[in-house]
């Protein structure tokens, strides 16, 4: 039996030698901290024209991680490369001729990489918060007020939660293009537009992404965001949930079908 | 040791094997043959604990491959050379598997040495030959110095030298004790390398036996006879003679007679006995190749058709009919020769086939019947694998 801590640090030397992941990486960070201070820049700048609702429920924290939005497609792109080249390589019959425990495999590989975006996703949130607080001048809140830790925090865990749960389902559909095809449109156009739209926003509010990045507001419904029925934790929850099904049904696809 | 039991898989309506039982023992090469497509990967796979046979078993020294305890270190197998993630160094990739079982990174260099990979070891695998990845492949196998071996088409896209290396090595560590099981479709690169021999077609067991065997088996000895043309019955006349005395003939496509359980000089004489002109009496041994294809026959799956080239080629020239090609060995035209010549036709040993100038069809075609005498040339090129 090919002992857990051995399989770990075969993945760690895995993804630490292919440059794809240093790039995934490398964007998800640079362009959350980038378009978080940009937008907040703006914001600072504009404050007295915004419409009144949203000057009411004005969420600093929130603007920051206005860069979330692009962010965690590069970390989409990270968690369906780690397991995706796998498959498209062949690799994956090396890897399971060598450890013929498929769920060790997977959920090593799985702790590995996931603790390594979460890592950098920790950092990236950090860093979005000071720098954009910096930038949006007297409107700008503190990492000492009420719930903000929380949400920076929160940041952090919701971009590990991404790339997790596109390992997931990267390891379902067991090709990096497929997968890639189906969650970045996802996350970037259909999840976006169906919370907009009247009838679907019920529905959205419990997709992935909208549940999570509930975490990132300090001020409930901020800047006349939908009003939703779970709190920030409660939407991480569901978020986690989501991950958790990703996980299961990779985990099923990669013990019962041949490799 | 590897033992299969009644192993069959179907994939929906298509049964890729089906019913396969053997045994690989320790301390001999065993090579696994068939065309493709009879399931040679698919076994392989099965026993490495990728796919799961629809029914029955195969294990590994008693154990099904998935319960192994350290596989790494018991079973090496190279499946596809280019199962390499393009952008990890060799070096980088040896070392992930190394580390899985805890095997030490000095011997990750080690293996480099003995594929001859270390000058490319810490260049991306992506840019790597077919030959250097077949040699990443099997220095992935060899990495976890395990008692089992598996190779699927080792020598694919391999140069000479490696394949000779390749040879060797696989006889070197059979001698030293260990299971090594081989795939290929050659059977000749197979008569040199395996001791025993297991042959499949559409996933069915035909043949496992040891070389020496299959060799003695299938590669028996005949005469081909070849009777002067005129007068025509002599054919019949010969055979009639022949059979009586106790020969088996079978007639060749191109005119010829092969007999078997016949020795050369008794033919010639029951030749002149029955005053039968011969053109051509040769010894000959059917290859391993031919035993080997005439037991896969039935169990080809992709089979070429000739190719008409319909609508591609010019309309032939109007002079006579054409000399049957598979008679057809030039001559060397008395017309001076012009810069350029085409290469014999395909099947016919270059040797046999003199560069043969593009002459006028014209002057060929007279030459034709003259060729005909020419192949009465003693021709053993048939005789190869049993010099091993």
């Amino acid at each position: 039996m090919a002992a857990v801590p051995a399989v770990l640090n075969s993945e760690w030397t895995k993804i630490r030698t292919v440059s794809s992941t240093i790039w995934t990486l490398i964007a998800a960070f640079v362009v959350t901290v980038a378009m978080g201070a940009a937008l907040s820049a703006l914001l600072n700048s504009q404050f007295d024209d915004l419409p009144a609702a949203e000057r009411a429920t004005f969420d600093p924290t929130y603007v920051g991680f206005s860069g979330m939005v692009l962010g965690q497609l590069a970390m989409v792109v990270f968690g369906v490369l780690v397991v995706g080249t796998e498959y498209s390589s062949g690799m994956i019959r090396t890897s399971l001729a060598a450890v013929p425990q498929r769920g060790s495999l997977l959920f090593s590989k799985i702790a590995v990489a996931g603790v390594l975006a979460l890592l950098v996703g920790l950092a990236t949130s950090f860093v979005t918060f000071f720098l954009s607080q910096a930038l949006l001048g007297d409107h700008r809140t503190g990492i000492g007020s009420e719930n903000v830790l929380r949400a920076v925090f929160g940041g952090g865990l919701y971009m590990g939660l991404i790339a997790v749960f596109s390992m997931g389902v990267a390891t379902m559909l067991r090709s990096s293009m497929l997968s890639l095809g189906i969650l970045m449109p996802f996350f970037f156009l259909v999840s976006g537009i169906l919370s907009a739209v009247p009838g679907a926003k019920t529905v959205a509010r419990y997709f992935p992404d909208q549940a999570g990045s509930k975490i990132m507001q300090v001020v409930p419904d901020a800047m006349n965001s939908n009003p939703a029925p779970y709190g920030p934790w409660g939407g991480l929850g569901i978020m986690a949930l989501w991950v958790i099904a990703a996980l299961a049904g990779g985990y099923l696809v990669l013990k019962k079908r041949d490799a | 040791m590897i033992e299969a039991v009644g192993l069959t898989k179907r994939y929906g309506a298509k049964t890729a094997v089906e019913n396969l039982s053997f045994q690989v023992r320790p301390g001999a090469v065993t090579g696994f043959l068939g065309p493709n497509g009879s399931g040679k990967s698919t076994t392989m796979r099965m026993m490495l604990g990728l796919d799961r046979p629809t029914s029955g078993h195969v294990t590994i020294g008693g154990h099904p491959f998935r319960s192994l305890p350290n596989a790494p270190r018991q079973v090496g197998a190279l499946l596809d050379a280019k199962a390499v993630h393009g952008g990890r160094s060799a070096r980088n990739h040896l070392l992930s598997l190394a580390q899985l079982a805890g095997i030490p990174t000095a011997r990750v260099d080690e293996v480099l040495g003995v594929v001859g990979l270390r000058e490319v070891a810490k260049q991306r695998s992506k840019g790597f030959s077919l030959g250097m990845g077949q040699r990443l492949g099997i220095a992935a196998a060899l990495l976890g110095d395990p008692r089992v071996l598996l190779f699927d088409e080792p020598v694919n896209g391999l140069d000479p030298e490696g394949i000779h290396w390749v040879r060797n090595l696989m006889r070197q560590l059979a001698a030293e004790g260990r299971t090594v099981f081989v795939s290929s479709h050659l059977m000749s690169e197979m008569a040199l390398t395996a001791d025993h021999l297991i042959v499949i077609g559409r996933g069915r067991l035909l043949s496992d036996m040891s070389v020496r065997d299959f060799i003695s088996a299938n590669s028996a000895d005949f005469a081909r006879v070849r009777v002067a043309s005129e007068p025509p019955e002599q054919r019949e006349k010969l055979t009639a003679a022949l059979t009586e005395a106790g020969g088996r003939v079978m007639p060749e496509p191109d005119g010829a007679l092969r007999v078997t359980e016949l020795p050369l000089p008794r033919i010639s004489e029951l030749a002149h006995a029955s005053d039968v002109r011969l053109w051509e009496l040769s010894p000959h041994q059917a290859s391993l190749e031919e035993a080997y294809m005439r037991m896969t026959q039935g169990a080809v799956d992709y089979r070429s058709t000739a190719d008409a080239k319909e609508g591609l080629q010019p309309p032939p020239p109007a002079y006579g009919p054409l000399p049957d090609l598979a008679e057809y060995v030039p001559e060397p035209p008395e017309v001076p020769q012009r810069g350029w010549y085409v290469p014999p036709p395909p099947g016919r040993e270059p040797s046999r086939a003199p560069a043969a100038p593009v002459a006028p069809a014209a002057s060929v075609a007279p030459a034709a019947p003259v060729a005909r005498a020419a192949s009465v040339a003693p021709a053993d090129r048939e005789t190869s694998e049993e010099s091993r």
